[in-house]
């Protein structure tokens, strides 16, 4: 973990800097002019409270939406981000908080969808297999009985697991997360943030979206706070407590005397 | 699977048992008692898999043999009659999984498929376009084929129902189909009957019998090919340390399609003509098998049967995966007209010809009560073309029973309707008692 935190050298300039990124829906405006730093090897927390904005900017870097106006740096070149395709092939996943699984389906075939591999045309299920399974077993997702079985017989904390594990599986860069222990239970949300510590180990870069400051502060190198779909404060997630996390997404601002908070209370 | 994932921890998140239950048995059992008794954990679980079907077809067996007249429903020439007048709703309830998998229903199988096996009659008769036989078939799929890719598109590219784009397909290609039987000088009737080699093939379809030494070598490389297919996949698999079914079990396996290929070919092989000789293997039988098994590996072994599947168990998923969801189902639904043209021109070659009496809506329910009773969730994400030839078996060997009874076709249809009944049950109470259904209902 300390090791992670104290890396220097060339490879400073963040895996993606996002700057300037403006996004309006019809008359709304749900992004201002947003800049985003995501380091590799640090997870990243993004909180803000409900309607900050937090969804439709990990859209937009997801290539889901299109931003009005945005600069994107990819490992310090720009690059363009218009579809979840040229997201995809820049190495950025992303962990959706249904996780898009097929219950009907197993494992493996949940893994590998849409990116089967085939040998004379025929589905490949032993390379599959064999794949599915080093990459869970490097991530030490242990407790499935066997690979084969379907989706539907596991428990949230497992199908969380199947689905960041199915995220890293493409030499991904960047995994971004949308509230991965929001539906889980204490020993499964321990299970998962366990996790995304061996995924930040592995080095790469984690942007985790989250309510749950509990979680932010157990798992984040980072925190990025939103307020009214603006970024309103980013840095180490020493630099916060869990009070002036609270006021920045509640106020956009923390511990200023005649700020928005002190009109509110 | 142990070779897979080395150091297994106890799961602290689930109860064991319940897990035990809920998963396929050939996927945790390492030997045959443990598959037997996962079998039966799940059973008891609510996830029966075919046991019901097979129940329902043992006790039909027992019950028409014991009442039927002088004990001839397990005679050879009924049994062979029996799997001939199944092959039509066999190979329509395959079509009908294509779109019951993607979570879709097509109404208009038994027209559609109608109208094929309509050109088809038209297209070999001598004394008008006098087509050669396989051009004649081809044309008469390939209509169904294109009928199912406009009902396809309609579905998928507009967004309608396919509930009522399929009720419109069934009317429009049940005028469709009355318009080609009017054609050329038949009055509506055109048939198979005469010395034309064309004629003789389609009739041949159903009415043929291949030599019984044929039979029995052909019957021998199947099951020889399939065995050895099976062995050699679960041999590698075991040797490379991946999830494999135990050797006792893929030997019972094997053991049991060799049974099932000596008891077929044996009841077809013995002679039943009350006159002069009838036997051998009937065409059809290995008509429906390669329809079988072509549709067995689409879907288990490609990727185009891979994203069926997904498409059921959760289209968003499969569209976030890079999945083209149009495309697929509209294949679907283009595949599922086309299969329903191998299952009435199986009808028409069993009735040699066809005519206005054509029972295109009265197929369509047998077709969709067959995949049910089979298996196949009318809910989508479950179903394989092997249940179709399951169900066809128990609608075919109850309309079979009855009618040896002289009971009247009223009784025919109210216990078919029954048996589906019962069907619909078992699959929405086996969904409630397990957590592995693709979709909950509330």
């Amino acid at each position: 973990m300390t090791a992670a935190v104290a890396e220097p050298g060339p490879t400073d300039a963040p895996l993606l800097r996002v700057r300037g990124l403006d996004k309006h829906f019809g008359p709304v405006q749900a992004l201002y002019h947003v800049d985003l730093d995501l380091p590799s090897g640090k997870v990243t927390a993004l909180c803000g409270d409900n309607g900050a904005g937090k969804s439709v900017l990990t859209k937009c870097i997801a290539g889901i939406y299109q931003p009005d106006h945005a600069e994107f740096l990819w490992e310090g070149h720009p690059a363009h981000i218009r579809s979840a395709r040229d997201a995809s092939r820049l190495g950025i996943e992303t962990v959706y908080q249904d996780l898009a699984l097929a219950d009907n389906l197993d494992i493996v075939q949940n893994m590998f969808l849409g990116r089967e591999r085939t040998s004379r045309g025929l589905l490949n299920e032993d390379s599959m297999e064999r794949a599915a399974g080093e990459t869970l077993a490097s991530l030490r997702v242990t407790t499935v009985k066997s690979i084969r079985q379907p989706v539907a017989s596991l428990s949230g904390g497992q199908r969380q697991s199947v689905a960041v594990a199915k995220a890293v599986m493409w030499n991904s860069k960047l995994v971004i997360m949308d509230e991965p222990t929001a539906a889980l239970g204490v020993v499964q949300t321990k299970m998962v943030l366990d996790l995304i510590r061996r995924l930040r180990d592995r080095g790469l870069a984690v942007m985790v979206i989250s309510h749950n400051l509990n979680d932010v502060f157990e798992v984040a190198d980072r925190i990025a706070v939103m307020y009214l779909g603006r970024l309103v404060v980013q840095g180490d997630a020493a630099t916060f407590d869990r009070q002036s996390v609270v006021e920045y997404m509640t106020t956009g601002a923390a511990g200023r005397p005649g700020g928005p908070r002190a009109k509110e209370s | 699977m142990a070779g897979a994932l080395p150091e297994r921890a106890p799961d602290l998140t689930a109860a064991p048992e319940a897990i035990a239950a809920e998963l396929p048995p050939e996927v945790v059992a390492q030997s045959l008692g443990e598959y037997v008794r996962a079998y039966t954990a799940r059973i008891r679980a609510g996830e029966s898999g075919v046991l019901p079907v097979i129940v329902a077809m043992v006790a039909i067996m027992v019950v028409f043999e014991a009442i039927s007249p002088n004990h001839v429903f397990l005679s050879p020439v009924n049994l062979v009659n029996l799997f001939q007048q199944s092959a039509v709703i066999m190979v329509l309830a395959m079509a009908e999984g294509f779109a019951l998998v993607i979570g879709e229903i097509d109404l208009s199988v038994g027209f559609v498929g109608a109208l094929g096996a309509a050109i088809t009659v038209q297209l070999v008769q001598p004394l008008t376009t006098n087509w050669p036989w396989w051009a004649a078939i081809l044309a008469g799929l390939f209509a169904c084929a294109v009928f199912g890719a406009i009902q396809g598109t309609l579905v998928t590219r507009l967004r309608l129902p396919s509930f009522i784009v399929t009720l419109a397909g069934f009317l429009i290609a049940n005028g469709l189909f009355l318009k080609v039987l009017l054609l050329g000088p038949f009055s509506g009737y055109p048939n198979l009957a005469g010395q034309s080699i064309n004629l003789q093939v389609v009739y041949y379809l159903m009415w043929g019998s291949i030599d019984p030494v044929i039979s029995w070598i052909g019957a021998a490389v199947v099951v020889i090919g399939l065995g050895l297919f099976m062995w050699l996949g679960d041999a590698r698999r075991r040797s490379s340390g991946l999830v494999a079914p135990p050797v006792s079990l893929t030997l019972v396996k094997i053991g049991l399609i060799a049974v099932i290929a000596i008891v077929v070919v044996g009841i077809c092989n013995t002679n039943r003509a009350n006159l002069g000789t009838l036997e051998g293997v009937p065409w059809v039988i290995p008509i429906v098998l390669a329809v079988l098994g072509a549709w067995t590996v689409l879907l288990q072994r490609t990727t185009y049967g891979r994203y069926v599947y997904a498409i059921g168990g959760n289209p968003e998923a499969t569209r976030r995966a890079g999945v083209n969801l149009a495309v697929v189902r509209t294949v679907a639904f283009t595949l599922c007209s086309f299969t329903a043209g191998v299952g009435m021109l199986l009808y028409a070659s069993l009735l040699g010809g066809m005519s206005n009496n054509v029972q295109g809506g009265q197929y369509v329910l047998y077709a969709v009560a067959a995949a049910v009773i089979g298996g196949t969730s009318l809910f989508g994400g479950r179903g394989k073309p092997l249940h179709g030839i399951l169900g066809g078996l128990v609608i075919g060997g109850i309309y079979n029973g009855m009618y040896l009874q002289g009971l009247s076709v009223e009784w025919e249809y109210i216990v078919t309707g029954l048996v589906l009944l019962a069907a619909v049950i078992i699959d929405s109470v086996s969904r409630r008692g397990s957590s592995s259904g693709s979709i909950t209902r509330v």
